[in-house]
């Protein structure tokens, strides 16, 4: 074979320089799709910064100690605080919390080290993603009906404690999937090793397979409290609100969400600026959880 | 190969197979294996893929029972016990018949409390930082690790984290140690010294290796069972059976059936 024959020409093996040209139609076409595409990723974040500069420019300058220490002023008076919402907040979202992970991750241990992909399994993951889609709102009356209503409590209605029931039954589908999920991303080799040197099945998933999906099953724990403390509909019904500090887990308590919503909607000025300021706390809590979230994913990885 | 009357089975046999089938649900992977397994030597199972030598070997000390569907017929004799018998607590089986696997999987814990976990729940009370250097050095992996005892295990090479699968191994004591194909995804190197390290431990324990490795059968076992498969008919597959059990040599130089030394040849497929 010499070197000098070309090669026969044809309309598919005709040689086109290498260089890029700009102004072929594959490149042409490629660029306007591109342009289009990024237009589109833009604009799905934008809300996202509109929201956080109007929440931070209209909440951000009132934030003072006072303001995270007071109580809200009577209708019609001046300053005072949220200090009983951060603090009411805080408490229902423990309580969801103290719920919701002993019976999220031990579900999810459950149907992941357990079952035996029977119907039952079948059943109650298929359940757990409807949970998932249930409207917080529908969570919230269920409570109210059930605990709120029923006066089960030591004969009181709207709690803390039936606020924090309602949060734990959305935080358990989240909580639910990712301990699910994380624990089937453990390697089988892994618990093979742990039963290789006589490991129980208890000792194995306390010791090798749990502190192994740690990550995974913190991300979403976080992320489930996350969703929670922002939740609105299901305390109205539930913890209701109070303008006074907590009396205790079995009496209405003060939310920063139902305080915005409240607050946001009365004709008094110093109202609606507290409003502002603990939306402005609250978006602040809850981008922190989610960076939290980040950092425990990363720190791990790495 | 002879099948002795059940639960007497000769000193110096560390395990006995008994007629022993093996099944995934409705489909035979082996069937019917007769072995006695000497004790204090290094047994290889050797033969293709799918003819069940794994299975078998992982039937040794009850390590099927967590794939779900997995049955077994017939006796696995062991101190006197029938492993498959009801009253047999699998966990306390894998507590005197530890397992390698074939691909190095240490614990994401400290190399350190790799190999303190299984001694500790086998409920050790000695000295540990004793035991882990003792067991690290019986796996011939302490020079490498001495020094980041707190680091990671997954820190370590394919090789060394091998090897210190085997010292977690060690460390609980056990009497027989099951290998499965534990040097196929390591370098000729690391396997050198896994071999090493396997005749160091014949010394105080009796070992089963699974090999694709005709040349590690031949450096490092004793004894050496070949394993085949074949069609049956009306079956949905291939049903491995132990075609011949012998002493290495025999095996590889002059084998009873002409299926051992056509593969053991190279002259097979």
């Amino acid at each position: 074979m010499s070197l000098s024959t070309p090669p026969p020409i044809n309309h598919f093996t005709e040689r086109l320089t290498l260089h890029y040209d700009p102004g072929l139609k594959r490149n042409r076409f490629n660029q306007v799709a591109n342009a289009i595409a990024a237009f589109f990723a833009a604009l799905a974040v934008v809300p996202l910064f509109l929201v956080l500069i109007y929440v931070l420019i209209q909440g951000g300058r009132l934030i003072s100690l006072q303001l995270l220490t007071d109580l809200p002023p009577a209708p019609g008076l001046e300053g005072g605080g949220i200090g009983n919402a951060i603090i009411g907040t805080i408490v229902v979202t423990l309580i969801a919390s103290l719920i919701a992970i002993p019976v999220g991750v031990g579900g999810g241990v459950y149907l992941s080290e357990y079952a035996q992909n029977g119907w039952f399994s079948k059943f109650v993951r298929f359940g757990n993603d409807v949970l998932a889609g249930v409207p917080s709102i529908i969570s919230g009356v269920f409570v109210y009906s059930l605990i709120v209503a029923t006066r089960v409590f030591f004969d009181q209605s709207f709690s803390a404690m039936a606020g924090g029931i309602a949060l734990s039954v959305l935080m358990l589908p989240t909580v639910i999937k990712t301990t699910y999920e994380g624990l089937l991303l453990v390697p089988q080799e892994m618990r093979m090793g742990a039963y290789g040197v006589g490991a129980s099945r208890f000792v194995t998933i306390t010791q090798i397979t749990l502190p192994a999906a740690f990550t995974p099953i913190a991300t979403g724990v976080v992320l489930g409290i996350a969703r929670a403390a922002g939740e609105t509909a299901p305390l109205i019904f539930t913890a209701l609100f109070s303008p006074f500090w907590p009396e205790g887990l079995f009496h209405p308590i003060a939310t920063m969400s139902v305080l915005i919503f409240n607050f946001a909607i009365m004709p008094y000025e110093a109202q609606n600026e507290l409003a502002w300021a603990a939306s402005f706390v609250l978006v602040i809590m809850i981008l922190g959880a989610n960076l939290l979230a980040r950092w425990i994913s990363h720190a791990s990885r790495s | 190969m002879t099948a002795s009357s059940p639960s007497t089975v000769a000193s110096d046999v560390c395990m006995s197979l008994q007629d022993v089938t093996i099944s995934y649900g409705s489909f035979e992977a082996v069937k019917n294996v007769y072995m006695d397994l000497p004790k204090g030597k290094v047994t290889a199972f050797i033969g293709p893929s799918g003819c069940g030598k794994s299975t078998v070997l992982r039937a040794l000390n009850r390590m099927n029972d967590l794939i779900p569907g997995c049955s077994l017929k017939g006796r696995v004799i062991f101190d006197q016990h029938d492993l498959y018998d009801k009253r047999v607590d699998p966990v306390e089986v894998r507590r005197r018949i530890g397992m390698v696997f074939q691909k190095p999987n240490p614990f994401p814990k400290s190399i350190y409390e790799n190999i303190a976990f299984g001694a500790r729940i086998n409920g050790y009370k000695g000295d540990m930082d004793e035991l882990v250097e003792r067991s690290l050095r019986k796996a011939a992996v302490w020079d490498e690790c001495k020094d980041k005892l707190k680091e990671s295990g997954f820190s370590l090479s394919g090789g060394q984290q091998q090897r210190l699968c085997i010292a977690r191994a060690i460390a609980t004591e056990p009497e027989v140690i099951l290998m499965d194909e534990p040097c196929s995804a390591l370098d000729p190197i690391s396997t050198l010294k896994i071999e090493e390290t396997m005749h160091e431990l014949k010394r105080s324990y009796t070992i089963m290796i699974v090999t694709h490795n005709m040349q590690q059968a031949v450096r490092v076992a004793d004894m050496t069972a070949f394993f085949n498969a074949e069609a049956v008919e009306g079956g949905t597959g291939k049903v491995g059976y132990l075609v011949e059990f012998n002493e290495t040599e025999n095996i590889f130089n002059s084998p009873n059936q002409q299926s051992t030394l056509d593969y053991v040849s190279g002259r097979f497929g």
